[in-house]
């Protein structure tokens, strides 16, 4: 890990805090806010890979531990490590960190189309994988029925796959970070 | 400017050792969930009741806590009500209610830097592979970094709506994508170049 390594973590650190406060978009016909924390994830491990963006987000999650309200709405603290959302904290991670890799994977031939697939898996996928159980387990409720309850988060979630999708190509291309000979610059 | 959800107080609730805060919180957790019976959640309760009065917070405070969470408190009751008993679904959300007005409590006696200096300590005492400069290091660098991109966003926004684009996502973050990978690399050219690695 150079200087540079950890100036990288840290900032997508602040930048995931940061999105807590962008605009929240919504779409019509669905009730659902879309905030931007979570595109936040998405580009931590589509930007710095596997690695630095999954120690990114474990970076922010232990200052919203520490008491920060970092997350969307203002929350932080310990409390939302207990609450029904806590698995899609972990979610979040794991959604890095698989982003990353994938990008990894496939940063040669990565295109729009590949990066969307890429952000789908990790960013929604993996992520409701590890973050309906939770809502399953601290709500105790059947694991069909806490899937029903986040199905309207879904659209939002795509939307931003492919917001996503499109940063990561775009910085491929004008600003790349992921394939650079190590310790460069 | 970046500031965390301390409530200032000269209790002994606020005096404790963090670590000592964080090792009861976690009792406290695990027994609300594998002692699953009224009394002890009644217990829990009172506890917890006693832990607000103790650190002087009053219901306001204990409201600010709950707040964020009664909507979802609100939908599990509704669902464990639908699926279960009354008397389940009243059992679920307190025990919820509970564990979250719990960590809420150490949240507000405890200073963020009061964790910091915790986990700083705790670093001081791992064995050699921690990379616990390093780890400082990135800490210390959020701290600065989030009031930073909150400005550098500001002005990303004011500038995209001159061009009416300010409810567009990718017009706003993508110059702030590139801006943060720019800032990063001088950042550490500056920290290289005092010789810190």
């Amino acid at each position: 890990m150079t200087t540079r390594d950890i100036t990288l973590i840290a900032l997508f650190a602040a930048l995931t805090a940061v999105m807590a406060i962008f605009p929240p978009v919504t779409l019509p016909l669905l009730p659902v806010p879309i905030t931007a924390q979570s595109l936040g994830v998405m580009l931590a491990g589509g930007v710095l890979g596997a690695k630095r963006g999954g120690l990114a987000i474990l970076l922010l999650l232990v200052l919203v531990a520490m008491g920060l309200p970092l997350l969307s709405g203002g929350r932080g603290g310990l409390s939302v490590f207990f609450g029904p959302t806590s698995g899609f904290l972990l979610g979040w991670l794991v959604a890095a960190f698989a982003i990353g890799w994938m990008t990894e994977k496939f940063w040669d031939g990565l295109s729009f189309v590949s990066a969307t697939l890429i952000c789908v898996t990790g960013g929604i996928v993996v992520m409701y994988a590890i973050g309906i159980p939770g809502i399953s387990l601290v709500a105790g409720v059947p694991l069909s029925k806490a899937f029903m309850g986040s199905v309207a988060f879904i659209p939002g979630d795509i939307v931003k796959a492919l917001i996503s999708a499109a940063v990561m190509v775009t910085v491929k291309k004008s600003y790349p970070i992921i394939g650079q000979t190590h310790g460069a610059a | 400017m970046l500031t965390d959800l301390y409530i200032s107080g000269d209790s002994p609730l606020h005096r404790a050792r963090p670590a000592w805060k964080l090792v009861l919180l976690f009792l406290f957790c695990t027994l609300l969930f594998v002692v699953t019976h009224p009394v002890m959640l009644a217990i829990g309760l009172v506890t917890i009741a006693l832990g607000y009065a103790v650190a002087g917070l009053g219901p306001r405070a204990a409201y600010t806590a709950i707040r964020p969470a009664f909507f979802v408190l609100a939908i599990i009751f509704a669902a464990q009500l639908w699926l279960e008993t009354l008397w389940l679904a009243i059992y679920v959300t307190l025990r919820l209610f509970a564990l979250l007005m719990a960590a809420a409590l150490v949240t507000y006696t405890t200073r963020a830097s009061e964790f910091t200096e915790g986990l700083l300590a705790l670093l001081s005492r791992a064995p050699s592979w921690v990379p616990k400069a390093k780890i400082a290091l990135a800490i210390s660098l959020v701290w600065r970094f989030i009031p930073m991109i909150r400005a550098q966003f500001d002005e990303v926004r004011e500038a995209q709506r001159a061009r009416g684009l300010d409810r567009n996502m990718l017009a706003l973050v993508v110059p702030l994508v590139v801006r943060t990978l720019k800032t990063a690399d001088e950042v550490a050219e500056a920290i290289t170049a005092r010789s810190l690695d």
